[in-house]
């Protein structure tokens, strides 16, 4: 085979001169703040995703593609709290790039900036997979992605100062859209206030708090370990007197004991996106909470 | 008083924050943050008890209260502490009672041969510590603690922020050749090393003692290049006490992704060091009845190790099924003179000085394993692996190595040593795994040891992420 030696030579250039490009290279460890990054920087940022939402967060690696990624971003979107304290830390470091390291304008920690729900009082790995930060799972209450997106433009503005200003407009336009957005869900929302859900995993807390929903049980008797048969049998005779309403999973959560408990208990199983990717509807952060809130109404009637 | 009253009141005392860098404009808004955030969520706490003393009761679990965290409070020195791990290891193993294994047609690496005993025995201890030092540097060490003694393993500095994707590492490491040396046991996929880690560089691994440079390419593919110089005194090579470098290193990894569910990595690592009279157990030609002496071997000693890891995870989600495929080849060159020394009299070797040069002694070997490990269901995953080494080419002259030392033994055999093995393992959660393995051990001409090993892998405290 005869390889045209200009075309290599040309593709090679062109693969070590793409990072090179002028917009801001930013690095988010998953989808939500990819999504949120580029509803704030538009075409003047090169967004990456780290993960997708069909991966479960915890249990990510640090893949070379992962390295070779950040070793050329000029920020790092993380949603810290732990949450990717099993592969970014050494993708950070492997990756030679000094900007987004810990501490510097270039590494930024999404809760950080949130309220933080179930800080553990104690620290004991008895009690499975729990952070010492609190409940890392913040991006499914839309009220925190208002916060972040604000600190996240003054983040992005202060590493690119050229784009400032398309920054802040971005913001701007973010801000009141989802300022509306966030009426409108409320609205849409009322019935659910008060009503008692069972969830799998604590990866819905937020959600279950910004909606006034009232998580009577949870099928992972401790985070990040599975429920075996006998669990999820006394956990039904526990809730038999006074039935949750609905059962709860994130997309990326293994089907098998929701499915089983909500066959059992006769209570509709509803399956959330979780995060922008999570199902065909949830394509950016609006129609994820639109299809959100949706699905949680429609397995009330 | 009001958060906001106290910045400006701190701002009104201290007029070295009227020049404030930008770092520290921004650690004051942080920490206004923070104080903001701690009242939002007391009050947040406070609402929601009232919330649930005004709910009926229900099987509800409590709702979710915020405490402040019970990690060290920053401020307290203690919050500075490096972050410490401890791993427990240990097995139970039954094989067959050989005196002094080997590797037939090896020179035996000098070193412990940990999880080499039979019945229950307790592996090394390893004590890791690291944090950062500043912001330039960030430090490691982990000790193997094993009866009446205390192994140093690694203890390096290594920089933050270079730039550029550079790092630099200098201390004692492990070297990054290959693919499986830069892990330590507990990351391993079977309860031993592979027969090729063995026979290169003995079951602890080839470590530095040095500085290693390495550089990521600003391409979307990976790709590494990395040096290492250090004082070489690891078996291939030994401490020649000398002032320059006693061994240098160089690799170069490439890696990537294919969709969503495949990613991969492959290598190719060159070593090069030296040794001076670097011991084996050997038999002379003694008429009154074979001795033991020492051959020595003295020379260069250099290495390529080619290197891959392929894994699979549907949808790059490894938390129900996952596969591993692993693999790596070595093919190792030593040029340099065979001496024998004794000090029993009558003894060939004992020559006029108590040792008896051989001649030029040169030999080429190579090798590798393949492994492939696989997880069924969450939590539990079965492996099996495959390890083969050649005896390869080794010129000496026969007439006079042969009059001195014994031809029978293990280091001019020609045999081909095999071994295959099998696991079965069980982590109920990232920081336990219980594993079984059987291997037909045929690394040792004239020996089929079938091994079974029960293994006990056991995290605590900060445990960091396992490289790819």
């Amino acid at each position: 085979m005869r390889i045209n030696s200009r075309l290599l030579v040309g593709g090679v250039l062109a693969v070590l001169a793409a990072p090179a490009l002028a917009a801001l290279n930013i690095f988010a460890t998953v989808p939500e703040w990819a999504a949120l990054a580029q509803e704030i920087g538009g075409d003047r940022v090169k967004v990456f995703a780290a993960t997708h939402a069909l991966q479960d967060p915890h249990r990510i690696e640090a893949k070379p593609s992962l390295i070779a990624r950040a070793r050329s971003a000029d920020l790092v979107v993380a949603t810290g709290a732990e949450l990717e304290v099993g592969w970014l830390p050494l993708v950070l470091r492997e990756s030679g790039n000094a900007r987004i390291q810990p501490g510097r304008p270039g590494h930024f920690e999404a809760a950080r900036l949130v309220v933080m729900l179930e800080v553990p009082a104690r620290l004991d790995r008895a009690d499975g997979d729990v952070h010492a930060e609190g409940n890392p799972h913040i991006q499914t209450d839309p009220r925190n992605i208002l916060k972040v997106a604000e600190a996240l433009a003054s983040r992005m503005a202060e590493l690119d100062a050229a784009n400032a200003a398309a920054f802040r407009d971005g913001l701007k336009a973010f801000a009141q859209r989802w300022q509306a957005n966030l009426a409108r869900w409320e609205k849409a929302a009322a019935p659910l206030k008060g009503q008692p859900v069972v969830v799998q995993h604590k990866s819905l807390t937020y959600l279950l708090h910004w909606l006034g929903l009232r998580e009577v049980a949870t099928l992972e008797p401790r985070p990040g370990v599975e429920a075996s048969a006998g669990q999820l049998g006394e956990l039904l005779q526990r809730v038999r007197k006074q039935p949750p309403r609905l059962v709860l999973r994130a997309a990326y959560e293994a089907p098998r004991a929701a499915e089983w408990f909500a066959g059992e208990a006769k209570v509709p199983l509803v399956i959330l996106p979780f995060t922008v990717g999570g199902d065909e509807a949830a394509r950016d952060l609006t129609t994820l909470f639109d299809d959100t809130v949706a699905r949680l109404l429609q397995g009330l009637k | 008083m009001k958060p906001k009253t106290i910045a400006l009141a701190m701002l009104a005392i201290f007029p070295l924050v009227a020049t404030a860098s930008d770092n520290e404009i921004r650690s004051l808004r942080e920490e206004l943050q923070r104080m903001r955030a701690d009242y939002e969520r007391r009050i947040d706490a406070l609402e929601k008890r009232l919330a649930a003393a005004e709910a009926p009761a229900a099987v509800s679990l409590p709702p979710p209260v915020a405490i402040p965290p019970a990690a060290a409070a920053p401020g307290s020195a203690s919050g500075f502490n490096p972050e410490i791990s401890l791993t427990l290891q240990g097995q139970a193993k039954s094989m067959q009672d050989i005196p002094e294994r080997s590797i037939s047609g090896y020179w035996p690496a000098a070193g412990d041969h940990s999880g080499e005993k039979r019945g229950f025995s307790v592996d090394q201890t390893e004590l890791g510590f690291a944090a950062s030092i500043d912001p330039l540097f960030r430090g490691t060490a982990r000790f193997a603690v094993v009866d009446n003694q205390i192994d140093v393993e690694e203890a390096h500095f290594s920089t933050l922020g270079l730039g550029n994707g550079l790092a630099l590492k200098g201390g004692r490491f492990r070297s990054e050749i290959g693919y499986i040396n830069v892990q330590h046991p507990h990351e391993w996929d079977f309860a031993d090393a592979p027969l090729m880690s063995k026979a290169l560089f003995g079951a602890e691994g080839y470590r530095q003692d040095g500085l290693q440079l390495k550089w990521v390419a600003p391409t979307e593919l990976f790709l590494q290049f990395g040096a290492e110089i250090g004082r070489g005194d690891r078996y291939p090579g030994t401490d020649r006490n000398g002032t320059g470098p006693g061994a240098g290193a160089v690799f170069a990894k490439l890696g990537g992704d294919v969709g969503t569910s495949h990613a991969w990595e492959a290598g190719v690592s060159y070593l090069a060091t030296r040794a001076a009279d670097r011991p084996a157990h050997a038999q002379d030609t003694d008429p009154a009845g074979p001795n033991q002496v020492e051959a020595q071997f003295s020379g260069r000693s250099r290495a390529w190790i080619a290197d891959f890891v392929w894994k699979w995870a549907p949808d790059g989600n490894a938390r129900d099924r996952s596969f591993k495929l692993q693999g790596e080849a070595f093919r190792r060159s030593e040029d340099g003179t065979l001496a024998c020394s004794s000090g029993v009299a009558g003894s060939p070797c004992l020559g006029a000085t108590g040792v008896l040069a051989l001649g030029d002694y040169q030999t080429r070997q190579s090798g590798g394993y393949l492994q492939g490990v696989w997880q069924f269901v969450p939590h539990w995953r079965v492996g099996a692996r495959y390890d083969w080494l050649s005896p390869g080419t080794k010129h000496y002259d026969e007439a006079i190595v042969f009059a001195a030392l014994d031809p029978a033994g293990s280091l001019f055999s020609t045999y081909r040593p095999k071994r295959s093995s099998l696991m079965l393992d069980w982590s109920p959660s990232e920081y336990s795994r219980l594993r079984l393995q059987y291997a037909r051990d045929t690394a040792m001409a004239d020996v089929t040891d079938n091994q079974v090993t029960l293994q006990y892998i056991m995290s605590m405290g900060a445990h960091g992420a396992h490289k790819f």
